[in-house]
């Protein structure tokens, strides 16, 4: 067989995918996550039920039409239900929710995320746009999945701002705070699979994907990844799973990696 | 700052509840919203904006107002530069995802000409229903844990009184006026939304004035052969004008799609000069016509039958 040709941005999205199991909920984000939510329910898991923050449930999407923003039209067609972007983040508050899939600006080592301010929050040197529903999924959502391209700025010792909360300061902290549901399941970069430590709730390296190393994990992470002792290989992605992602996004607008 | 149940009980008692016409101009609507007044908006992000509104608020050169929505996109950016409104409340501020992260926003939001105060999505859609209820908050179980929490100076935490638990308590928000967007209206202010129900409902019951710009105002005998479609009633309505395209270049579910073309162009003049491109803008588009559909002809006839044809479309099988 010989070797598959992709990018880091379509590794990411089928690794997310998989992820993703049949029979469940799952809050999809426009863009990347969007595209793993439809590619898990075409491989493995063809009644999972994507749900939008504009108030969206089990929507029927068009591929080519991609809508560009989960509040508007385009993510409402042929839905089993629409209701207010209030009613369907308190969804989640109820349980209904088991996947929130979140990226963000920063991540620290207790899956922390920011996406508020870079630098100092008084005198940022960036204001960005803000939580949306981010906040909420992470608080609520039964498990967080976090897609990231892996690198050094993005991984960081302490975010410089919590917008949406992560294991917090890890050990009991984000129960401690009022937070008892939920939290930080996998984070899914272009160089592996990362899950959380038990106790410390600390981000440490559960598998490689082929062809990345343990040096190239710790050059691009800002903080000091937990590497176990026998490492594991994440599997491959198949040629399956690489032609359907291509038919969900022909032109590679939502699988292009982003410029470092 | 929070009114007083009894202040918020006056405003209702004084109201005209009667089933009465209340169509009047877009001039005339917006001649009720006051300087300093807080003002919130329908719909969400590039969805169902209360643009008409927007506009005319820049034209009437209303100064000190604070704006409220759910998620704020380019409307936002444009009362900013015009000096309308000093501070935002909503929980995303910027034109949308693949539009990249609003200029007009960081140069007023990191030189202070203006603030941006950043509530969650829910938590915030929480304020307006509190507001609607008639009660001072709602508890929740979000924001608690992040940076959010002490940035804002009106959120406070409590311990459950029947379990014990940790929740945040999500303040009530009633704006002075709620400017709400519709597909269609009758005379008195029954209002049938079609699609994204987004957060409409709990805005205009929880604001003290509600004004509707409305795609269509339609007889009152056609409300009532579908009531369950009534989602803002008569009694809380003020005003009601008849603006068709009145989201543009924004969209209006069932109706138009987002003038992607006039929205890429506007994105280009913002991100690439910043507040100079947005004060040419208004210059353009908001100043210059004498009227909305003179500004809707500057769209162009080709980008508007696009929108609408998508628009539409959400009806095909």
């Amino acid at each position: 067989m010989t070797k598959l040709d992709y990018n880091t941005a379509e590794l990411v999205a089928i690794m997310s995918a998989r992820f993703l199991e049949d029979g469940k909920i799952v809050f999809g984000g426009a863009g990347m996550p969007l595209i793993s939510c439809i590619l898990a329910q075409k491989l493995h898991a063809p009644t999972l039920t994507i749900l939008f923050e504009g108030g969206v449930i089990g929507p029927d999407i068009q591929i080519g039409k991609l809508p560009p923003s989960t509040n508007e039209q385009r993510a409402a067609r042929r839905a089993n239900m629409l209701l207010s972007i209030t009613d369907i983040l308190l969804l989640q508050q109820r349980g209904y929710v088991d996947y929130g899939f979140l990226g963000g600006a920063q991540i620290d080592q207790y899956g922390n995320l920011n996406s508020s301010f870079i630098g100092d929050p008084d005198n940022p040197k960036v204001r960005l746009p803000g939580t949306g529903g981010a906040n909420d999924i992470a608080s609520l959502a039964s498990k967080i999945l976090v897609a990231m391209h892996h690198e050094k700025k993005r991984f960081v010792e302490k975010v410089d701002f919590i917008t949406t909360p992560g294991y917090l300061q890890g050990g009991t902290s984000r129960k401690d705070a009022g937070l008892l549901a939920g939290g930080i399941y996998k984070v899914i970069t272009h160089l592996g699979i990362f899950g959380f430590e038990k106790e410390s709730k600390r981000m440490c390296l559960e598998t490689l994907h082929p062809g990345a190393t343990i040096e190239e994990v710790e050059e691009r992470t800002g903080f000091e990844m937990i590497i176990p002792d026998k490492i594991e290989y994440t599997k491959a992605p198949t040629e399956k799973e690489l032609t359907i992602l291509r038919e969900l996004d022909p032109d590679k607008r939502y699988t292009t990696p982003k410029a470092e | 700052m929070m009114k007083s149940y009894e202040e918020l009980r006056e405003v209702i008692d004084k109201k005209n509840r009667g089933l009465r016409d209340k169509v009047m101009s877009l001039e005339d609507a917006i001649g009720l919203i006051q300087d300093g007044d807080h003002v919130a908006s329908g719909g969400c992000h590039y969805s169902k904006t209360a643009m008409a509104a927007v506009w005319e608020m820049i034209r009437q050169k209303k100064r000190d107002i604070t704006y409220s929505r759910s998620i704020a996109s380019t409307e936002g950016d444009l009362l900013l530069v015009a000096g309308v409104v000093k501070r935002v409340v909503s929980s995303w501020f910027s034109p949308g995802v693949t539009w990249g992260v609003s200029r007009v926003m960081r140069h007023y939001t990191q030189n202070k000409i203006a603030e941006f105060e950043e509530w969650s999505h829910m938590s915030l859609g929480l304020r307006y229903r509190a507001g609607a209820m008639g009660i001072p908050f709602i508890p929740a179980r979000a924001m608690m844990g992040s940076d959010l929490f002490p940035r804002l100076s009106d959120i406070k935490e409590m311990e459950c009184p029947f379990t014990g638990e940790k929740l945040a308590l999500i303040p009530a928000l009633n704006p002075d006026v709620a400017i709400i967007h519709a597909q269609r209206c009758d005379a008195y202010g029954n209002v049938q939304l079609d699609g994204l129900p987004f957060m409409d409902k709990d805005i205009a019951l929880a604001a003290n004035k509600v004004i509707v710009t409305t795609e269509r105002i339609v007889s009152n005998d056609q409300i009532r052969r579908a009531p369950d479609r009534t989602a803002i009633g008569f009694f809380c309505v003020d005003a009601v004008v008849e603006v068709p395209y009145g989201c543009l270049p924004h969209e209006c579910y069932g109706q138009y799609e987002p003038a992607f073309k006039h929205m890429d162009y506007y994105v280009k003049l913002m991100m690439g000069r910043g507040p100079d491109g947005v004060k040419e803008y208004l210059d353009e588009y908001v100043y210059a016509p004498a009227n909305w559909n003179e500004y809707i002809e500057k769209i162009g006839f080709k980008n508007i039958l696009d929108a609408t044809i998508e628009g539409r479309g959400i009806y095909n099988d």
